[in-house]
């Protein structure tokens, strides 16, 4: 089966996100004071051949781990749509 | 005559000052493409900064598929020396040849400037002609050099003397939370850091880019030096 997969990884707490920072201070010149925080991270959209979406999840989450993020910097979030 | 591989991959900008600096000592270049799958007859390699593969995805992390990286690690395991400056330590760092990581500098800002860095530690190729605590002038030149680890790595790092360089005041005093002595925010002010054996080592400032008077410091050349003065033979 084909599975559409959702990568969503994202600066680990505690490490830097100058572009969230950047939005963050610029959100109240356009009216949006009430902003708490922003964080930038990037989203992967693949498609993969799997036997089931747990299957898709798992190999997924293992090409975070090995290429798609960093683990010292990035949290990662799967999604199988 | 030492033998010196400069690998280059596609965006690597730094190979012609390394190349310049190594020269300059008498050293030979032979400068190796990212898709060899072997490296030439070296004594010593050096990945040279810039923005390998256009630091897509993140810095450094699609130059560790290329090719020549697996003959880089062989070399490494081998006890090979092998450096790697600015881009160089963010993909080594990816390739898994160094742990850690270089994210974001802290102060948001892309940094080109010379920093003071204190030698810590004088057991690897690049630093064995340098004095424990001598301090140096060179020069960064990057966006993300802050370097993190977890806590369990940062404390293995300093018990077992593997932080080569940090960061410190032009006197050689180091404190973390300096922003003018640290600018970059580097955990425990840390500029550069080596594998278990020593043989690998990353750092951010640009040893080659201190390698002449002219250019406002030879600082570099003392660690340029060291790769010069080699006895590592491929094999051995």
């Amino acid at each position: 089966m084909q599975f559409r997969v959702l990568v969503e990884a994202s600066p680990k707490e505690g490490i830097a996100d100058p572009q969230g920072t950047t939005i963050k201070e610029h959100l109240p010149v356009l009216g949006w004071s009430n902003v708490g925080d922003v964080r930038v991270g990037k989203a992967i959209r693949l498609t993969l051949e799997a036997v089931d979406a747990d299957e898709a999840r798992r190999q997924v989450d293992d090409m975070c781990r090995r290429f798609l993020a960093n683990p010292v910097l990035e949290d990662w979030k799967v999604t199988v749509e | 005559m030492t033998r010196i591989g400069v690998v280059v991959f596609p965006g690597t900008n730094c190979e012609q000052d390394v190349a310049w600096a190594v020269e300059e000592l008498g050293g030979r270049v032979k400068t190796v493409f990212h898709r060899a799958a072997e490296l030439p007859d070296v004594e010593a390699v050096i990945v040279p900064g810039g923005f390998a593969h256009g630091d897509y995805l993140r810095t450094g992390a699609m130059a560790r598929f290329s090719p020549i990286m697996r003959a880089v690690a062989d070399f490494a395991g081998a006890g090979g020396p092998v450096v790697g400056i600015c881009n160089g330590f963010q993909i080594l760092c990816e390739a898994g040849l160094l742990p850690g990581a270089l994210q974001k500098n802290a102060g948001l800002r892309f940094l080109c400037r010379p920093v003071s860095v204190r030698v810590e530690s004088t057991s690897t190729p690049l630093t064995k002609r340098a004095a424990a605590g001598q301090v140096l002038t060179i020069p960064i030149n990057h966006f993300e050099g802050n370097y993190v680890a977890d806590a369990a790595t940062i404390s293995r790092l300093e018990d077992e003397g593997r932080v080569v360089l940090r960061y410190c005041r032009t006197d050689g005093t180091v404190d973390e939370a300096d922003t003018e002595a640290n600018p970059n925010g580097s955990t425990h002010a840390i500029a550069g850091v080596c594998n278990e054996a020593g043989n690998v080592v990353g750092l951010m400032p640009h040893p080659e880019r201190a390698s002449s008077e002219l250019i406002g410091s030879s600082d570099g050349r003392l660690l340029m030096e060291g790769l010069m003065t080699l006895t590592h033979a491929r094999g051995a």
